[in-house]
């Protein structure tokens, strides 16, 4: 029964979308594009992470952050501390004043590793802190902004605000955290060469394959009751909140996850990238991750995945050829999308594509359909249709 | 003050000497009132008088300044909304707040009293018991044909009625409802009555209207207020034949 019904998922609509995506990235892209490419796809998909995450807080709860690079680079820099340690040992930093210390921290004349370093020794506790540090941030974050009722531009600007406080911190306490050069000179994972064309290869997919556990996660909470609360909550929070919900402990909920998301991309980010420095995490880089969420479009969580692709592909190609114009094509587009399709991508696929597929899919279907009583077939035929609807019954004005 | 009143009975609310004052306006001035178990109460007064801040009170939108409001033996000025709506008070808005983008169905799907808490919420299985109480509660509220339309097609009066079903499947003790046939037909309006009779054989409801006939079709006792205080309460036909009541709201 269990098997059926998944089995019934991938011939769904919804079901070939993931499918779609997924042959895109583990097929088509890595045959196609050269190991530097294909990399380089690699670190923009590390940005899809942040888009869903988005796309979940943002665009289904109505909680816009403009500091989700704080997550990010949070992922990214427990990942590179890590990273960082491994690549001093006392052989290979032997002519510092102070072996065994980032080298960094030897020009800034620290003598000894700082106490929170100390644990970045340990693999384990590093993907711990992965998600552990942005998550317990985005907690406390959200647990002061929340149940005093902060919202909408208020906690964009805080958001944003925290996001220049990290940047200024961080290049500030330069013998601590690198400065603004960042973390660089990352060499090996667990003894593994991450320098490698073949490991960056590696790196790609495993890339992708967290990717698709954080799109299948955040597909289960979108279709949970709890993804219908948080729908509702954006357009009648008190509605909710009189109907026994504590709004305050959802939007916690839900800005942790979009964190948890953004911390695992940061982390993705490093091991591609190969380095962490604070302009990833900085204002310009939080806005762009929003940008992708709405281009890509902010109800749909493919549609981020998209959206963070697209952009950056564009910004690549743009800063090629013309580097100076590449910031003003970027404030076209996020006009342009906001202005002409509020929906971004994905509702433009939904209002041209779809009516295009509904008629050949519509003559499959009726020939699958069997059993079940009269209103289980009612609810489930609702149920096939929920990621339509969910962009199908937004409306601009709203937040 | 506990009163002498709140002593003596077993009264479902008791309001006591309720105040609330926004920047030293007195919205709501000392006032008092009780409701009886299964009792309708219809809260009526000419505009600015404090009856939408009287709910708004009571289910905990906005916080006394002084006073008490016991529900069932509980304080409720100290508890959050949530907690208030968990002891068994249910609200219902002046306009009609549905969600629009979820279907009826899940409207009153979300409303149902199980998985409140975030985890709670994550787990929540559609069971038969559900499923159950969602047909039921469409019935009585007429929408049984519309489970699967978005709440956003439904006409004014069928949102108001899907609001009152929302409360229904939270299964309140007290049913506050803020002028439920504002803006309705005159059939809309039968049906509401109709519906409210079915409502107050096992709810206490407390309601605000304007519309007196209404208000004569339903209402057990009527509370009259004016200025943030009770200016008059008893029958419908005692309170309409109050010299005070005619003189501030009902006119000669």
């Amino acid at each position: 029964m269990k098997s059926s019904s998944s089995m019934k998922w991938f011939v769904s609509r919804e079901g070939l979308y993931y499918l779609g995506l997924a042959a895109l990235l583990v097929v088509i892209l890595p045959l196609v594009l050269d190991p530097f490419r294909l990399n380089m796809v690699g670190k923009y998909l590390t940005y899809a992470f942040v888009a869903v995450g988005l796309v979940m807080c943002w665009g289904k709860a109505g909680i816009l952050s403009l500091g989700q690079g704080v997550f990010f680079g949070l992922g990214g820099y427990c990942m590179a501390m890590f990273l960082k340690l491994e690549a001093s040992t006392p052989e290979a930093t032997a002519i510092q004043s102070t072996p065994g210390i980032p080298d960094f921290m030897d020009w800034n004349q620290i003598t000894a590793l700082p106490w929170f370093w100390e644990p970045f020794h340990s693999f384990s506790f590093t993907l711990l802190a992965v998600i552990g540090v942005p998550v317990l941030l985005a907690f406390i974050i959200g647990l002061a902004m929340f149940t005093r009722r902060v919202g909408g531009v208020y906690f964009a600007i805080i958001t944003q605000a925290i996001a220049a406080i990290l940047t200024i911190l961080i290049i500030g306490q330069q013998g601590y955290t690198g400065g603004v050069n960042g973390i660089t000179n990352l060499q090996t994972l667990m003894g593994w060469d991450i320098r490698t064309d073949e490991a960056r290869n590696t790196m790609y997919f495993i890339c992708v394959g967290m990717l698709f556990l954080v799109l299948f996660t955040a597909r289960l909470v979108q279709n949970s009751k709890l993804g219908r609360i948080l729908v509702a909550m954006n357009a009648q929070e008190n509605r909710v909140r009189f109907s026994g919900y504590n709004v305050a402990a959802f939007k916690i909920f839900v800005f942790c996850l979009a964190a948890a998301f953004a911390g695992i991309g940061g982390a993705m980010f490093t091991l591609i990238v190969g380095f962490m420095s604070p302009s990833f995490i900085g204002i310009v880089a939080s806005i762009e991750m929003v940008i992708f969420c709405a281009l890509g479009g902010r109800l749909s969580i493919l549609g981020a995945v998209y959206g963070a692709l697209l952009v950056n592909v564009a910004k690549s190609g743009f800063s090629e050829s013309f580097p100076e114009l590449w910031p003003f094509a970027m404030g076209a587009l996020f006009i342009g999308v906001v202005l002409a399709f509020p929906n971004g991508l994905a509702g433009l696929y939904q209002s041209y594509v779809m009516p295009l597929e509904s008629r050949v899919f519509k003559r499959n279907r009726s020939t699958v359909k069997t059993g079940g009583t009269p209103s289980d077939a009612k609810l489930s035929a609702d149920k096939d249709d929920d990621y339509d609807s969910m962009i199908d019954t937004y409306s601009p004005e709203k937040s | 003050m506990s009163g002498p009143k709140s002593m003596t009975k077993d009264f479902l609310l008791a309001v006591e000497g309720l105040t609330v004052s926004f920047d030293g306006f007195k919205a709501v001035d000392d006032l008092s009132f009780y409701l009886d178990p299964k009792e309708i109460r219809v809260i009526i007064g000419p505009n600015g008088a404090g009856k939408t801040t009287v709910l708004d009170l009571i289910c905990g939108k906005t916080k006394a300044t002084t006073g008490s409001i016991k529900f069932d033996g509980k304080e409720l000025t100290k508890l959050k909304e949530h907690q208030i709506v968990h002891s068994g008070v249910g609200r219902k808005f002046q306009t009609p707040s549905v969600f629009e983008d979820l279907t009826v169905f899940e409207n009153l799907e979300v409303s149902y009293p199980k998985g409140h808490s975030v985890m709670g919420a994550l787990a929540f299985k559609r069971d038969q018991e559900v499923i159950d109480a969602v047909e039921e509660v469409a019935e009585t509220i007429f929408l049984t044909d519309s489970l699967n339309e978005p709440a956003a097609l439904l006409s004014h009066g069928q949102k108001q009625w899907l609001e009152i079903g929302m409360l229904l499947i939270q299964k309140p003790d007290l049913l506050m409802l803020d002028e439920p046939v504002a803006g309705m037909s005159v059939t809309e309006r039968q049906k509401t009555a109709e519906l409210l009779r079915v409502i107050t054989r096992d709810h206490t409801v407390l309601v605000i209207e304007h519309d007196m006939q209404f208000v004569g079709d339903i209402a057990d006792r009527v509370t009259v207020m004016h200025q943030g205080k009770v200016l008059s309460e008893g029958s419908i036909e005692h309170v309409k034949a109050d010299p005070k009541v005619i003189e501030v709201y009902l006119g000669h």
